[in-house]
């Protein structure tokens, strides 16, 4: 089934559905702009916006379910942009709206968390000015109804992020991941920024509309925007290969992490995928190489999850495998998309659950974050252990659990559409068993080794309710959406649906063999880390788990392949160049100290080497020419 | 490429001449040193760095000599015209007057500006 | 011997703009002889604005009234055309921009011929000294400009392209402070530039040996006879190459950049970032284009080469430099690659068109934005003039955030940030080249960006994100002049970052009859 139709839409709540953008962003401003005057009340006013947002969202979901199936697309123009280029508009469609529930949803019980966690910052309204800046960014790239307004919410994001992940300047590994962020996402946006350029060259808008109806036309370069959107995609959404910031991204506070890092940002790129699916689906190479990006990340993630002593590292290694499901999903076409965005619905509930629960127990431990140091917290901190264990439980896919009913989706779609794929998304599921369980039981169970001035309790109302809320979603979310073919159903207007939807199959083959590997890898999690003693400090352990403890040597390969070469070419120059600071304050030393023969010495030699290095580029030039020339 | 025979042959002159000259001169030179003549260039000028303090280092003969080279280049203008200046007629005079007029003004400015007088 | 010489004939109207400037110099340099010292300057700047503008009022007359010539002008040895037209209205607007900031007296030593730090020197501070011989420097210098863009044979182009390059020698040997820097800056600019002089001049002669002639459509009707690549012809193509590419500060002739915007006065780095480099594009693309538009399968490949070196080498090196103006000129660097990419995009008619539009408008945008940012260095300073190290300007946001803001905007253009006139800069050519055959070097230009954007965004963090140096640098009052330029660049930079329609129009325009031969 193809996509339906999108109409023009004025009135009503739709009409105002701006507003969920503006009221984030208005509080933003006044926090940002307020300055201290907002100190005592900034909080609240970002709540009470994020909040505004969600019930606005909620109006406008209601007001869409009340339309026809087929008229569930709406645009509502805005104002002229660029003129000649760009109408701004947005667009409410059965894909935006399941963001913009999640966005404001999550959101709105990760900002009332962090009420909590952040009470004793002295930089607590800044952090909301930014919270809300990113949920106003945020439901922007999900609801312009263009690329270019997409993007607009995509570097905003990225700025939030960039901001948030530096939001404690002061640690210096903070302000470095922060830049880690920004460069690695930069590549990635080119990607994305030379996409649209094929775009507008190709089509002459930028509109969803005109350019995704016309995708499948035969002389559109569908393979090359494709890639370069999933260029895009791998950056902000951490897959391989620009998948190294992700981990970094932990040094920001446990609420942007959850947020930001777990729930929404990062699935920005799932959202792209999907929502250019038209190109992908021209393009069957884009859509092999999506799948095979998946399915690589999905496990590099799961491994390097498998080693981390850092409960936040391990969790966001758990981030980009999950992430790496939803890509896969994405990779296939129609038949993914629905469990695709509905494991990013589930995947934003359980997992924003358990980094919160995360940040509830360094909130207990003074920040602590090394699971050797944890143990035994189960009986100290109850809801937060409950909450934590169930939002565990779905991610392993535990039967009934959300995880379950999602994962196994998208497992089933990968194995229709290739068996490799779909064995390794299995192998992922028993990874994950393992790697989820070994966090739970180390964090929750086994002996306590606490620090010395450790005192651990748990964390007062405002953090615990959030958690509790969130872990509904995260039992019961993922039944509500597939069982019946319910999403499925609902996203099908905006994305198209495969022509004999998959049914749900609990006792087939890969279905028994994910459950089996998963009981197996937390069975052995639980001996290993829940019965066994614990050491304090992480044993050498084999090459494999070096491999996954250094992340898979990403950094390493970014380092030998892009820092290096940088740094060497950097360092030809100086050659030529070593005339920063140092040089001109020995050439003004020299000179004032009279020594004329170095003075001379350095500035003829500085110029001689210039006219050296030009003769040398001369002969170059004109060795090129006669080499070209007489080809 | 034949065209270019004459032009290779002359640089392989040009380079030999210089090299030739170069390296022979330390053999065949009388070597009579004397204090003026360790000075850079042997202009009997001292070279920079001035007193301690600073201070200004004369310029004359450099000034001198462009002066002479303006003067130098309005010649080699002037004589194609004089070869041509029936031909060129009224165009020409004109031109020519233009352009000596040009060179005036530089040689105004280094009269003015007291580049002739020699202290 | 039948010699029967044809008295030459000169179209005066069409070369007024030219002659205009060059008049206006040469009275100049007669103030300088003839008014007393106190009145120089107040007949010297009046003069110059007057010359400026006034050759850009007739440039607008030739536009709009008398019509774009067709055929080249002077006996062949000047093209005034579409582009020409073009190019000269911008060199003459940034010119006169940069005129505004060098009337500041506080940019130039009193005495450039006093030993820096000697007793002569303090005198002529004290005597309130100035060099107006700037003015007419200046006029000189921007005349050549105009001249090397819209020269139609070598020879003149070698003329134009030392008529404009002497001046701005000795212009880059007067900063105020820092003296010695300045002279050595002087120095090496004139060593190297002479260098590539002679490359010009070399190149030159070896094509004047392959086509009997140095018009460039002489050449280009030359190229057509021949089959088989003459491998002096290549060779001189590489070396006038040379002496071209040192001009615009491509890798690996851009040594010199760096030093001599770092050691200039400002005022005068903003008119060599601005102006030499426009006029220094329209001669290679006339040139490259003209000349030698029938050898392009030879030297596009090389050319190649050279646009990734100058854009990858631009933009990393960027990275490290600690001195405002340092950055600047490797930014420079990283700009002239992003407009060589403009240089290959050829094509048929239409192609090349759409290239040369590209080039026309980036050329502006990048001019101003240029001219706009170096005036903003210009104010910041501290005890020894202005403060260059990127460490002083550690939170200016919060010292003077209007004035950080606009430089911050002027590196979002410089960037190609949307919603900046840089951003339609950069598509205009790198649209061209992409059509134009060249997608993967606007692939290495779009990844550059990117690493440029990254230093770019790396001083708006240090300047609003940082906390400011106890002892920072104060704010100087900006005199009108400096004020008026900072707001009109950041004005014609929002303005055709926004509505860049109607002079990406008369770029088009400009482009359409491509040039003249």
């Amino acid at each position: 089934m193809e996509p339906a139709e999108i109409f023009p839409h004025s009135g009503g709540v739709i009409g105002v559905s701006w507003l969920m953008i503006a009221l984030p962003l208005l509080g933003a401003a006044i926090l940002l702009l307020g300055g201290r005057r907002t100190d005592r009340w900034g909080h609240f006013l970002g709540v009470a916006m994020s909040l505004a947002s969600f019930v606005v969202g909620v109006l406008t979901f209601v007001e869409l379910l009340g339309l026809g199936e087929e008229q569930r697309r709406r645009v509502v123009e805005l104002f002229e942009f660029i003129p000649g280029m760009v109408n701004m508009g947005l667009l409410v469609d059965p894909l935006s709206i399941s963001f913009v529930l999640l966005i404001t949803g999550v959101g709105s019980l990760i900002h009332i968390y962090s009420i909590g966690y952040m009470s004793h910052d002295p930089g607590r309204r800044r952090f909301f000015a930014y919270l809300n800046l990113f949920v106003a960014a945020m439901l922007l790239l999900v609801l312009a109804d263009n690329y270019v307004g997409m993007f607009i919410g995509w570097e905003g994001v990225g700025l939030a992020s960039y901001l948030l992940i530096g939001f404690w300047q002061h640690k210096p590994s903070a302000a470095t991941a922060a830049q880690k962020a920004f460069i690695v996402n930069r590549v990635g946006d080119f990607g994305l920024l030379v996409a649209m350029f094929l775009i507008w060259t190709t089509f002459g808008s930028f509109a969803y509309g005109p350019v995704l109806g016309a995708a499948g036309d035969a002389n559109v370069p569908a393979t090359a925007i494709g890639l370069l959107l999933l260029l895009g995609a791998c950056g902000k959404s951490a897959q391989l290969p620009l998948q190294s910031w992700l981990l970094d991204a932990m040094e920001g506070p446990t609420p942007v992490s959850a947020l930001i890092h777990a729930a929404t940002m990062v699935t920005a790129g799932v959202y792209l995928i999907v929502r250019s699916g038209a190109f992908f689906q021209a393009a069957p190479t884009a859509q092999l190489v999506v799948t095979i990006v998946g399915v690589a990340t999905l496990l590099a993630g799961a491994i390097i999850g498998t080693a981390k002593d850092d409960i936040k590292k391990a969790l966001a290694g758990s981030t980009m495998s999950q992430i790496g499901y939803m890509v896969l999903a994405a990779g296939l076409g129609p038949i993914g998309y629905a469990f695709a965005i509905a494991h990013l619905i589930t995947h934003g509930f359980f997992k924003a659950s358990m980094f919160l629960g995360a940040g509830s127990v360094m909130h207990a431990m003074n920040d602590e974050v090394d699971m050797r140091k944890y143990g035994g917290l189960a009986s100290v901190m109850k809801v937060t252990w409950a909450t934590f264990g169930l939002g565990y439980l779905a991610i392993i896919g535990f039967p009934l659990l959300s995880g379950y009913w999602t994962k196994d989706g998208i497992i089933e779609a990968a194995m229709e559409h290739s068996p490799i794929l779909g064995w390794l998304a299995v192998i992922g599921a028993g990874l994950t068993g393992f790697y989820m369980s070994r966090v739970f039981f180390m964090t929750f169970h086994g002996k306590r080794r606490w620090a010395e001035d450790a005192h651990p309790h748990e964390s007062p109302a405002v953090m615990t309710w959030p958690l509790i809320l969130l872990s509904i979603g995260s039992v019961f979310g993922g039944a509500f959406l597939i069982v019946g073919n319910r999403f499925m159903t609902f996203l099908s207007p905006a994305v198209g649906a495969p022509e004999e939807p998959l049914g749900f199959h609990p006792f087939s083959v890969p279905g028994i063999t994910t459950l089996v590997l998963v009981a197996i890898g937390a069975g052995y999690a639980w001996t290993k880390y829940g019965r066994s003693e614990v050491p304090a400090v992480a044993p050498r352990g084999s090459f494999l788990t070096t491999f996954a403890r250094r992340d898979l040597y990403g950094d390493a390969l970014n380092e030998s392949l892009f820092m290096r070469p940088g740094q060497w070419l950097t360092r030809l120059a100086v050659f030529f160049d070593n005339r920063g600071v140092d040089g001109l304050v020995n050439g003004l030393a020299a000179g004032i100290g009279g020594s004329s023969g170095r003075l001379r010495r350095i500035q003829t030699g500085f110029a001689r080497s210039y006219a050296l290095s030009m003769l040398f580029g001369a002969a170059v030039v004109a060795g090129a020419l006669l080499l070209v020339g007489n080809l | 490429m034949e065209l270019y025979v004459p032009i290779l042959v002359l640089a392989v002159l040009a380079a030999g001449f210089a090299v030739f000259s170069v390296t022979i001169a330390p053999f065949t030179g009388p070597k009579r040193w004397n204090r003026a003549k360790l000075d850079a260039y042997e202009c009997g000028i001292d070279p920079t760095p001035q007193p301690v303090g600073g201070g200004r280092f004369p310029l004359k003969y450099m000034i001198t000599a462009m002066l002479f080279i303006v003067f130098d280049i309005e010649i080699i203008f002037l004589y194609p015209w004089a070869v041509a200046f029936d031909q060129l007629g009224v165009f020409g005079l004109v031109e020519m007057v233009l352009f000596i007029v040009t060179v005036l003004v530089a040689y105004a400015y280094v009269w003015r500006r007291k580049g002739l007088d020699w202290d | 011997m039948n010699n029967t010489f044809q008295a030459p004939t000169i179209e005066y109207g069409q070369l007024a703009p030219l002659l205009l400037v060059f008049g206006a110099a040469v009275v100049g340099v007669l103030i300088e002889a003839f008014a007393p010292r106190y009145l120089r300057k107040s007949f010297q700047v009046p003069l110059t604005f007057v010359s400026l503008l006034g050759a850009f009022a007739l440039i607008l007359v030739q536009v709009f009234v008398s019509g774009v010539p067709t055929a080249p002008a002077a006996m062949g040895a000047v093209a005034v055309d579409g582009p020409s037209l073009f190019i000269w209205g911008v060199i003459l607007i940034l010119a006169a921009v940069s005129v505004l900031l060098i009337t500041d007296d506080d940019h130039f030593v009193p005495q450039a011929a006093a030993v820096p730090g000697s007793a002569e020197e303090d005198d002529a501070l004290a005597e309130g000294a100035a060099h107006t011989e700037v003015y007419p420097l200046v006029l000189f210098a921007v005349g050549g400009m105009l001249l090397f863009a819209a020269s139609n044979d070598l020879l003149m182009m070698f003329v134009a392209l030392e008529v404009m390059s002497l001046p701005l020698y000795l212009l880059c040997g007067l900063a105020r402070r820092r003296r010695l820097l300045s002279q050595e800056a002087s120095v090496k600019y004139f060593l190297l530039g002479a260098f590539s002089s002679g490359f010009f001049l070399y190149g030159m002669a070896l094509i004047y040996g392959f086509a009997g002639t140095v018009d460039l459509a002489g050449i280009s009707r030359a190229l057509g006879t021949v089959s088989g690549q003459d491998p002096l012809l290549l060779i001189g193509t590489a070396l006038l190459g040379v002496g071209l590419l040192f001009k615009i500060g491509a890798a690996p002739f851009q040594a010199w950049k760096p030093d001599v915007y770092q050691g200039a006065p400002t005022p005068i780095t903003a008119l060599m970032a601005s102006g030499t480099l426009v006029a220094a594009f329209g001669a290679l693309l006339r040139v490259f284009w003209v000349a030698l538009g029938n050898l392009d399968w030879d030297w596009r490949p090389v050319m190649w080469g050279v646009a990734i070196l100058t854009m990858v080498l631009g933009a990393i090196l960027a990275i490290t430099q600690t001195d405002i103006k340092r950055m600047l000129a490797y930014s420079s660097i990283a700009h002239a690659g992003f407009l060589l990419v403009g240089v290959i995009a050829t094509g048929d008619a239409r192609q090349n068109a759409d290239a040369l539009s590209g080039i026309l408008f980036y050329l502006l945008v990048y001019g101003i934005t240029t001219v706009g940012a170096f005036a903003v260095v210009t104010v910041v300073r501290d005890a020894g003039g202005e403060a260059g190290h990127l460490s002083r300007w550690a939170g200016l946001g919060k010292r003077a955030p209007a004035l950080a803001g606009v430089f911050a905007f002027f590196l979002l253009a410089f960037a190609g940030i949307p919603l900046t006139s840089g951003f339609f800069g950069k598509y205009a050519v790198f649209a061209a080249a992409a059509t134009g055959g060249a997608l993967p070097l606007v692939i290495v230009g779009v990844v550059s960006s990117a690493v440029a954007a990254f230093f770019y965004v790396r001083v708006i963090v240090l300047m609003f994100f940082s906390e400011p140096a106890a002892d920072g640098p104060t704010i100087a009052v900006p005199s009108m002049g400096t004020a008026a330029v900072v707001t009109v660049a950041a004005a014609a930079t929002v303005v055709l970052g926004v509505f860049p329609e109607p002079v990406l129009r008369l770029a088009d325009q400009a482009a359409s009859t491509l040039f003249i031969r």
